[in-house]
């Protein structure tokens, strides 16, 4: 077989993996910045929520995450009389998505605890909510500064996805796996699996790298 | 029966929980030690990777970084199957568990040459430029002045490392290891019931995840800074 001929199925898996990506980034984005300002936040309960889901999605290994919501959940849900069974690419996708947004929860945090104690007094002196102070003056100076983590982290994301292939979903690594069972020709499939990981990765930092340069105008010229 | 141990499925969930805790912390020891034999890997070739990546020459140094990067993009899993399936193709055949060692070790040592490098970066100038008037050969310079005083910077780093490195072990059920977690998945699917394994997994993982951050801090506190230049 041509390595041209792999080309077809190997991109349709790519498609799939390039969609679990953006959606495991834009969820995981929405997790890290709820669970990252939850954990600063003075309400003790919304404070414990989100240690304990920081803990424990990165205290635990992405595999078991996604294991347990495709395979222990269902039962979970039988026995308080629910049906909590999810497609394969829900469970992905949630799983996906706590997991990076654990991870970028704690970047958030570090980066809203960065900003300057004058900020906040400057803040508080005229007379500024807490909200009007997270909205327009922390996040504004903290985004930038959350910028290159969130770029490592969204590599990372695609990385990730490559585990969904083992709850059944047809990524470039499934695609790969079919391709090998088929035609034996692992170091052509293979060669050609990496290559298009890293030529995603590379084309995923450059749009990190556009996304940075332009949020980081919000830092205004007060430095 | 796995390990030599059954499962006890007749006398409701504690009973069975308990009946495969065993299972479980051997399959535990087997995430160990493949965590270790690829931290171990990871730190040799990490350091080999961050000598030739600060290499003078740039015949040399560029395609290292470029070799970095492209380990560093690429998923586990992919480099995994690709060692797994290519390397028999050229005669090299090891059993399962020393494949995804060996995968383990080479993604991480892309993330630790990076650690070195900074460490090694971060050794002052002049400790370079005493070794260099007291005419000590650069082979010296670097084992005998530079590692001695990065080493102990970047040990709290590369101790996260192998956090992280735990925590991707799973991953080798790929290709047949029987780790933790496909212990726990093979039980699932014998009695049906993947709840109370899988969530002991993650307990087992979360004690383990937290307990090893603390010693790695704990080594952080305690570990003697040797050989920091005065200031």
């Amino acid at each position: 077989m041509h390595w041209s001929n792999y080309l077809e199925p190997l991109a349709r898996g790519a498609w799939v993996t390039i969609q679990f990506t953006l959606y495991s980034m834009f969820f995981g984005a929405i997790c890290s910045f709820a669970f990252g300002i939850g954990k600063l936040s003075k309400n003790w309960i919304l404070r414990g929520i989100s240690i304990v889901y920081i803990e424990v999605f990165r205290g635990t290994s992405l595999l078991v995450q996604l294991f347990w919501l495709f395979f222990a959940l269902p039962i979970a849900g039988d026995m308080i009389g629910i049906d909590l069974r999810l497609p394969p690419v829900t469970a992905g996708v949630i799983a996906l998505s706590l997991n990076l947004g654990a991870y970028g929860a704690e970047v958030v945090r570090g980066a809203i605890e960065a900003v300057s104690p004058s900020q906040y007094e400057a803040a508080r002196a005229l007379n500024f909510s807490s909200l009007q102070t997270l909205w327009r003056i922390a996040l504004p100076q903290a985004i930038p500064e959350m910028m290159p983590s969130f770029s490592n982290l969204a590599i990372g994301a695609l990385k990730d996805t490559s585990l969904v292939s083992l709850i059944t979903l047809t990524d470039l690594t499934f695609a790969a796996e079919q391709l090998r069972n088929f035609y034996q020709d692992s170091a052509t499939v293979y060669t050609m699996v990496l290559l298009m990981y890293f030529g995603m990765a590379l084309v995923l930092s450059m749009a990190m790298r556009l996304l940075e340069l332009s949020v980081t105008r919000w830092r205004g010229t007060v430095r | 029966m796995l390990y030599g141990f059954t499962w006890d499925t007749g006398h409701g969930e504690l009973a069975f929980a308990i009946s495969i805790l065993p299972i479980l912390l051997m399959g535990l020891i087997t995430t160990l030690e493949a965590a270790f034999l690829g931290f171990f890997v990871a730190c040799v070739l990490g350091m080999g990777f961050a000598v030739l990546r600060g290499a003078r020459s740039r015949l040399v140094a560029w395609p290292t970084a470029v070799v970095i990067e492209f380990i560093r993009d690429t998923p586990l899993i992919a480099q995994l199957f690709f060692l797994y399936y290519v390397l028999p193709d050229y005669g090299i055949l090891f059993p399962a568990f020393l494949t995804g060692t060996l995968a383990l070790g080479i993604q991480y040592s892309a993330y630790m040459s990076e650690v070195y490098r900074a460490g090694i970066q971060a050794v002052d100038r002049g400790q370079r430029e005493a070794a260099k008037s007291l005419d000590l050969p650069p082979a010296r310079t670097f084992t005998h002045v530079i590692l001695p005083q990065a080493i102990p910077r970047v040990i709290p780093a590369l101790g996260n490392y192998l956090v992280s490195i735990m925590k991707d072990v799973p991953v080798l059920s790929v290709v047949t290891v029987i780790e933790m977690l496909n212990a726990a998945k093979i039980i699932g699917d014998q009695t049906f019931d993947y709840l109370v394994p899988l969530s002991m997994v993650g307990g087992i993982y979360l004690i383990l995840t937290i307990v090893a951050s603390a010693l790695v801090r704990l080594v952080d506190v305690k570990l003697p800074k040797r050989g920091i230049s005065l200031r």
